[in-house]
């Protein structure tokens, strides 16, 4: 069986710096992947690779069954690979109806759209009430909720998700892993990447460790939850 | 005569001019961050442009009927000529430091001058341009509104409309602004920024040509360096009125026009102002209040910040 998304090999650099050194990893259908690491170690330029957004410099991702190699990220998204960025990047100006709208650009089916829409205010509630907000109102967590759900609008195949927990309070952090956990559930593949190591791979089917640009461990996610290098490293304990 | 709404009235729609040639300098700036010198000339080629489809014209039609062919003539030729820029000279120096589009803007302001000064028939010198003559519109008892002034009074307001409702209602509106506020993010939304930005160049240089339409009727000719002064004023109207906005950019412009009108006529009224009087000192206070903005207020006076980037 072929994985949804297989990278191989992959190299990405900054100018003179390699950032992603020859690194290799799959998803396959209907697992949640997490991808951690320390400040970084690359973990989001191979995110904005995946999409797109930056050119490797080698190596080879193939996403459904087609390599992704050259082309441009807009077209990405209509293969199916919808990504969350890191800081989580809505458009401030535009309100939360519109910012949703926005994520599924490339649908035609208006009916569709709109039940989406709905299924995202009654994934996040808070975003149903102030749907006519300009969504640079929003507080982080807020922002985090309209992210994804613009995210999911795309109905993608293979949903990235880029640090979502960052700067939250630890209840909204919890409902936001709650949320990714019930898309598990409901089936969705799920790229994550996390500095919270601890939630990603209670998370995670499957679980790679990246550091300074290659995978240092992978694993299932039960087994590097009991890492003693990666307790040691990334949850804290001695 | 010279009563004050005369003079606001002229102000207007000189403003209204200055407007439309604004819009093109924001819109490309709130996409790109790249300030379009070369846009005085995109506005230049479009008068050029509804005088060669002025001229295929069969002798005798009549003016109300050559002026929407003059539109699309000159639309067609500053379009053409914007999007070309824009794919060969500035998409390729996307990512390059910033003073180099600056410069090739500069350059290609240049070059297209010179080659309408060089290849179109008697552009060394102004040509003429259909005059748009006949009687002044006499409207509210005194006031008289020449008809160059009437198309363009009515010209600008109908193109905001247009651009206002496109820009917040249409599909490839909302991809527009969401390009401004974040051109990778709108990237992974499926946007192709590419057409955005070809998009943007387009829309500011069809206006420019409308506006170029405007002064060719309003003055009886137009000029190969026409497009400098006149780019400058529309420029530090789009500043005026916070480049980056296109409701701004209108504004701006009305500001300035008004500015200009009302200096010319009053400023010589102003005890010991009367040797910076008239006509010869307009520019001058039109381009204090450039460097006044930037120094004061450089996010522009309606205040709104450009586009919110990370
Ligand atoms: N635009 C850029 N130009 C140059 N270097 C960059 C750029 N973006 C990232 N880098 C460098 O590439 C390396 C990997 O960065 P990256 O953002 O992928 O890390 P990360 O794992 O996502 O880290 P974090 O957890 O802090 O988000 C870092 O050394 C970073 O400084
Ligand atoms: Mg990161």
């Amino acid at each position: 069986m072929t994985a949804l998304l297989e990278v191989e090999d992959l190299r990405v650099a900054y100018g003179k710096i390699e950032a992603v050194k020859g690194i290799s990893f799959s998803v396959e259908a209907g697992q949640v992947v997490s991808l951690i690491g320390t400040n970084g170690a690359g973990k989001t330029t191979t995110l904005r690779t995946l999409s797109g957004l930056i050119k490797p410099t080698s190596g080879k991702i193939t996403f459904d069954g087609q390599v992704l190699n050259g082309i441009p990220a807009h077209k990405v998204v209509s293969l199916g690979m919808a990504h969350s960025p890191e800081g989580r990047h809505i458009f401030p100006k535009l309100t939360i109806a519109e910012n949703l709208q926005l994520g599924a650009f490339l649908r035609k089916d208006k009916d569709g759209i709109e039940k989406d829409i709905q299924r995202a205010y009654d994934l996040f509630p808070i975003l149903g009430e102030r749907r006519k907000q300009a969504a640079g109102t929003l507080s982080g967590g807020e922002q985090q909720m309209l992210a994804m759900g613009r995210a999911l609008m795309s109905q993608p195949k293979l949903l990235m998700l880029d640090e979502p927990s960052m700067g939250l309070s630890p209840i909204m952090m919890q409902k936001i892993m709650e949320t990714i956990a019930t898309l598990k559930a409901e089936g969705m593949t799920i790229l994550l990447i996390e500095q919270n190591a601890q939630a990603a791979l209670s998370l995670a089917d499957h679980g790679y460790v990246l550091e300074v640009g290659k995978i240092k461990l992978s694993g299932t996610g039960q087994d590097l939850l009991h890492d003693d290098e990666v307790r040691k490293t990334y949850l804290g304990e001695d | 005569m010279n009563e004050l709404p005369q003079q606001l009235a002229d102000g207007l729609a000189l403003g209204a001019l200055y407007g439309l040639i604004a819009i093109g300098y924001t819109m490309v700036y709130g996409i790109v961050q790249l300030i379009n010198f070369a846009h005085g000339e995109i506005f230049m080629v479009g008068g050029f442009g509804a005088l060669s489809a002025y001229t295929i014209l069969p002798d005798g039609t009549s003016l109300l009927l050559a002026i929407p062919v003059m539109l699309i003539g000159g639309a067609v030729v500053s379009v053409a000529v914007a999007t070309a820029a824009e794919r060969f000279a500035y998409r390729p120096l996307r990512g390059a430091p910033r003073l180099a589009p600056l410069i090739t803007a500069i350059g290609l302001s240049i070059v297209l001058q010179q080659l309408v000064w060089g290849f179109y028939p008697g552009a060394k010198s102004p040509v003429s341009f259909p005059e748009f003559t006949g009687d002044s519109f006499q409207i509210l008892g005194s006031l008289h509104i020449s008809r160059a002034d009437a198309f363009v009074l009515a010209a600008a307001p109908l193109c905001m409309l247009a651009l206002g409702v496109f820009v917040s209602k249409s599909r490839s509106g909302r991809a527009m602004q969401a390009t401004a506020q974040d051109p990778d993010t709108a990237k992974l939304m499926g946007i192709n920024t590419d057409r955005i930005i070809v998009m943007a160049f387009a829309i500011g240089a069809a206006f420019a040509a409308v506006a170029a339409v405007a002064e060719g009727l309003d003055k009886g000719q137009i000029r190969f360096e026409m497009g400098f002064l006149l780019g400058l004023k529309a420029f530090t109207a789009a500043v005026l009125g916070g480049i980056g906005n296109i409701y701004g950019a209108m504004i701006g412009g009305v500001l300035l026009g008004l500015a200009e009108t009302l200096s010319i006529a009053y400023v010589e009224h102003i005890p010991g102002m009367a040797q910076f009087g008239g006509g010869a000192w307009k520019d001058i206070w039109v381009f204090s209040l450039l460097i006044l903005v930037l120094l004061f207020r450089p996010q522009g006076l309606i205040g709104q910040r450009v586009a919110d980037r990370a």
